[in-house]
């Protein structure tokens, strides 16, 4: 079954078309990544699933259930605000700029929207925090406040704050680039990790070492449309389409 | 005359406590209002911040004591004086406290109101847990400021004739042809005003448990 399902997504900011027909769907368990030139509209498309961002045309569903969908004259009509709760608790995001809530502890922040959202019990929030904490390496760190953090480890917080909502699917903006290089791979590592048990993810990424590592399926777009999709030996090592190898040209030389 | 200027004292903190008690929840819709996307209803609340904050307070003071006579024909009482000056000061506060409400409310970064979205809150557990907490922490400093001078304008209910501090020791001042009595007001309301910046201080203090 598809966890998440999109279909001719469009989707223009003043007039100007950013995702042109875009369809894309990914299956459990599976783990796709999103590379491509900045202004490329993966991070639109990435804001377009997580319900940050409306979309203009087009349909949306998550494991079978539509978020949005076309009414009769075409236009993308969305499902009412309890629907829409219920569907966001199918998925979770992890920001580029990790995104804490600054003024909670690393224990808050993991367990306040179990609370406050899903109405869960005290301790039972914080044992699944304190077990996801354990799973990120950073047990010792559940009294700290974000900005005592380094930036990995806010970015595995963030991480961890996603998981404990217990989503079907995780999507990652861009999650290394506000970071370190020497960082990166403690965040490679995790999502690695998640992969293993199984997570459905899409990883709008810059770093192909991601894409290569994880990935069961990378797309690569430009100019608001799929240009390219395929496993990372395909489409980052045997690239078909002339803008992909420009790009990944460009970023091997960098 | 220290007795008499232990009343005006205890009328000076009362108007400073009721125009906070007032003015620091009244700013809180006024700044919603300034920043609604319903236009007419921000239009309405900048041009109500405008006034208050481009007409003197004496003036509004002035205004709100007169008007039940001028507009209404309600005859003035004794005991409105002083609830004229309440009246004013927290309408006129509220103005500039919104504005302050709504800087630090704007300041809070988009990332944090998208990472509450996608975690499933509703706009106002949003607002009350995460936006909130971080807005007080922010506006501090400036509120500060405004309550500082809240201290010192609890003055200018002398305009209208309400025994505060002010009133009371220009009164005896010119009674006993004295400056003892103005020194006396000098001193008081530089202690009010160092417990009110200790005060806001200690809290300032509690908050910075985060950057």
């Amino acid at each position: 079954m598809n966890v998440l399902e999109i279909n001719n997504l469009k989707k223009s900011f003043d007039g100007r078309e950013v995702l042109k027909d875009i369809s894309l769907s990914v299956k459990e368990g599976e783990v796709v990544a999103i590379i491509g030139p900045s202004g490329s509209g993966k991070s639109t498309l990435l804001r377009c699933a997580t319900l940050l961002e409306t979309m203009d045309g087009g349909s949306l569903s998550y494991l079978g259930e539509s978020a949005a969908a076309p009414d009769a004259s075409g236009k993308t009509v969305y499902r009412d605000a309890a629907k829409l709760k219920e569907i966001r608790s199918k998925f979770g995001l992890v920001f580029q700029n990790f995104n804490l809530f600054p003024h909670y502890s690393v224990m808050k922040n993991i367990t306040d929207a179990p609370i406050t959202v899903q109405k869960k019990s005290k301790a039972e929030a914080e044992n699944t925090a304190r077990s996801l904490l354990a799973k990120m390496g950073l047990s010792d760190r559940a009294d700290a406040y974000p900005y005592q953090l380094s930036g990995g480890e806010q970015q595995r917080v963030s991480i961890a704050r996603a998981l404990a909502m217990g989503p079907k699917m995780l999507f990652f903006d861009e999650p290394t680039s506000a970071l370190d290089p020497e960082l990166t791979g403690e965040i490679l590592h995790v999502i690695q990790a998640l992969a293993r048990e199984n997570m459905t993810m899409l990883i709008v990424t810059h770093e192909m070492a991601f894409a290569r590592s994880v990935a069961d399926r990378v797309i690569f777009m430009a100019g608001g449309v799929i240009v390219e999709e395929g496993t990372a030996e395909q489409v980052i090592d045997d690239p078909q389409n002339e803008r992909t190898r420009v790009f990944l040209a460009k970023l091997t030389r960098e | 005359m220290l007795q008499q200027l232990g009343m005006g004292m205890l009328t000076s903190v009362l108007i400073f406590t009721l125009t906070l008690l007032g003015a620091l929840p009244l700013a809180l819709p006024i700044a919603f209002g300034r920043m609604s996307r319903f236009k007419p209803l921000s239009m309405l609340m900048r041009v109500y911040i405008s006034v208050m904050r481009g007409t003197p307070l004496m003036l509004q003071l002035l205004v709100v004591y007169f008007a039940p006579w001028f507009v209404f024909k309600i005859p003035l009482s004794n005991g409105y004086r002083f609830y004229a000056v309440i009246i004013a000061f927290v309408l006129n506060y509220a103005a500039y406290f919104a504005e302050i409400y709504r800087a630090g409310i704007e300041s809070i970064p988009k990332g944090q109101y998208e990472a509450a979205e996608v975690l499933g809150y509703s706009k106002r557990q949003t607002f009350s847990r995460i936006i909130f907490p971080q807005m007080v922490k922010r506006i501090l400093p400036p509120t500060t400021n405004e309550i500082i001078t809240l201290v010192k304008d609890t003055s200018l209910a002398f305009a209208i004739g309400v025994l505060e501090m002010f009133t009371l020791s220009k009164q005896i001042a010119s009674a006993e042809k004295s400056m003892v009595p103005y020194a006396a007001a000098a001193v008081f309301y530089y202690i009010f005003n160092a417990v009110v910046a200790w005060a806001m201080e200690r809290i300032e203090h509690k908050l910075s448990y985060y950057r």
